[in-house]
């Protein structure tokens, strides 16, 4: 592909890790994650109501002792709902990840390996793809695949392996300039096994990486969807579909927007710090 | 390669980006579990109305002529016809498309009002408070959904103390200006931590280069060093950030403006979606991407008109 190859923007060297060799990143993002993971594992314990169960007598209750973060129009325990909300985003934005993960990978790895028509022919369906505004493709997907989990996961595949792609084709184009490449070569090994055993485990690193930094997106992506009533269908609490049930009565339950907003961000902010913890420790010769 | 055939060869690429662009848009309508047109038309519809909808696009033709029929109309500058609004689909884009640019235009100078004082700040000050206040800053504002960021805005500014407006578009140059503010820099504080990082990191691999320190040595005021030296060096860079990151701002543009209800093309789009309109799903969502298309190609051509050290490869 011809990119301009102008001045690189790199984070400068000396800065990617702490001086004493711990990466605060990484210890609280973990920490974040692992609250909000065992929150939503322990739901049940930590929550007094089910999170679809109406009570329309106690609806748009202000926050207090009785309902923590109040409760909604239909008389839904807000705080339940949030917490079972992160079960439903998190499982997603997770899975989500993991076929475009897998095929951008692969089809990375051919096109920096193979060079050539497979290139070509790989690169410009990246080009392609990666034309499309992401939340456009996005919402224009799950619209026509029908709202829903099983569309939420096809859109997202079928958009997010260009960035594997992109990320490992460059990986794999420095690292069969290697010396360990071509000794491999020399010694007759076959393709498959040259870029599996060898070429792979060098650079799978950085999809790594970038895989916690995409969750966020996914998070920001199914929330956005599911605001847009093109996400988890109701009664199943999702966090975008809180923040839009809560929009109409933003002037005097301002705590139905606020709250499952702020969820999204502490996660997000969770995943980021952790993502770029991982990149402080994982990244070589840093 | 040189300049000349180096721009050549963008627009060679930007043709087979285009029509893969064009097979994509086209097949969206078939990917559609069930019958588009009975779906928009509802379950109640007659087998006659949903035969003459098939016909109107083309849907009972073999695949191979379906697309030729959908290139032949779009070549005329014929994005199709919306069913919601009985008129033809560029009308209704370019009516809207005059909103997205103002709000497009606009959140990328509040971006770069905030990104580029607190870059220089983060950059000169680096590893202090300040620095990583901002950094973490924008790591939070990273993962801030924007429509969510926008109501809160509304809340803030709009409802509780009368501010700024909290809808439409105004009229004239300053209606403008004041009522997209708020959508604006709702855009803006989703954008500007894309360009603070890379701004950020630029300026400190200026600030050790040589030609700082000898204009330090040469006694220069810090603070012109800092803008006709350090920056202008490290804004370069910027632009491809910039433009590399116009697919994300034209996609933010689409929620923000459900927001803030600008008479957009995003909202037009999901008002289609509403309304199951399918031509104008597929009208708006292949102007999105030409736009995108566009904007990378003036990006690359500016970016190499701007640096003389630009290598072609």
């Amino acid at each position: 592909m011809t990119t301009l190859t102008g001045v690189a923007v790199e984070e400068s060297k000396t800065e990617r890790r702490g001086r004493r060799g711990i990466s605060w990143n990484l210890v609280v993002g973990s920490t974040i994650l692992g609250v909000i993971l065992l929150m939503t594992i322990c739901a049940p314990l930590i929550t007094h109501y089910d999170p679809v169960h109406q009570n329309v007598a106690d609806a748009l209750a202000s926050p207090g002792s009785r309902h923590w973060l109040g409760t909604d129009q239909l008389g839904r325990d807000l705080w339940s709902r949030i917490v079972y909300g992160a079960r439903v985003d998190l499982k997603i934005a997770f899975v989500v990840e993991i076929f475009p993960f897998a095929i951008g990978v692969v089809l990375g790895c051919l096109a920096g390996f193979y060079g050539g028509w497979v290139d070509i022919i790989i690169m410009r369906c990246v080009d392609i793809v990666m034309a499309f505004p992401f939340y456009v493709l996005i919402i224009a997907l799950v619209f026509t695949l029908g709202a829903g989990a099983l569309s939420i996961y096809i859109a997202f595949t079928a958009i997010s392996w260009i960035w594997y792609t992109r990320l490992i084709r460059g990986e794999v184009l420095v690292a069969k300039r290697q010396e360990y490449v071509s000794a491999a070569k020399a010694a007759g090994l076959k393709d498959l096994r040259l870029m599996g055993r060898h070429i792979l485990p060098n650079v799978i690193t950085q999809a790594i990486i970038f895989a916690m930094s995409d969750i966020v997106l996914n998070i920001l992506g199914i929330v956005t969807l599911g605001f847009l009533g093109l996400g988890i269908q109701p009664p199943t609490p999702e966090w975008g579909e809180l923040i839009a049930d809560g929009q109409q009565f933003v002037t005097t339950n301002w705590e139905l927007t606020t709250f499952p907003g702020i969820a999204v961000c502490i996660t997000a902010l969770g995943l980021s710090l952790f993502a770029d913890g991982l990149a402080d420790v994982l990244r070589p010769s840093a | 390669m040189n300049r000349f055939s180096f721009i050549l060869h963008r627009l060679g690429q930007m043709v087979i980006v285009l029509f893969g662009i064009t097979v994509m848009v086209f097949f969206m309508v078939h990917l559609t579990p069930g019958d588009p047109a009975r779906i928009y038309l509802g379950t109640r519809a007659t087998d006659s109305a949903v035969a003459n909808l098939h016909h109107q696009w083309g849907l009972d033709r073999p695949l191979p002529a379906q697309y030729e029929l959908f290139m032949g109309r779009l070549v005329r500058g014929d994005l199709g016809t919306s069913l919601l609004y009985q008129s033809s689909d560029a009308r209704l884009i370019l009516d809207r498309l005059p909103s997205t640019l103002w709000l497009l235009g606009y959140s990328v100078v509040l971006s770069l009002l905030i990104a580029v004082p607190l870059a220089a700040t983060s950059a000169t000050k680096k590893d202090g408070l300040r620095d990583h206040a901002i950094r973490l800053g924008s790591v939070i504002s990273l993962g801030m959904p924007s429509f969510w960021v926008g109501i809160m805005l509304i809340l803030l500014l709009g409802v509780d103390i009368h501010a700024f407006p909290v809808g439409g578009y105004g009229n004239g140059v300053i209606g403008h200006l004041w009522s997209m503010f708020l959508p604006g820099l709702t855009i803006a504080i989703a954008v500007s931590p894309l360009l603070l990082r890379s701004l950020r990191a630029s300026m400190l691999n200026v600030l050790d280069a040589d030609f700082v320190a000898t204009a330090r040595s040469k006694g220069i005021p810090r603070r012109r060093i800092l803008v006709s030296h350090v920056l202008r060096n490290a804004i370069i860079p910027m632009i491809t950030v910039l433009g590399l990151n116009v697919s994300f701002l034209i996609g933010g543009t689409v929620v923000v403006e459900k927001v803030f209800a600008l008479p957009g093309l995003g909202n037009l789009m999901l008002q289609a979606i509403l309304a199951r309109d399918f031509p104008v799903v597929q009208a708006v969502t292949l102007v999105f991407a030409v736009m995108v298309v566009l904007v990378n190609l003036m990006t690359d051509v500016v970016y190499s008109l701007l640096d003389p050290r630009v290598s072609f490869d």
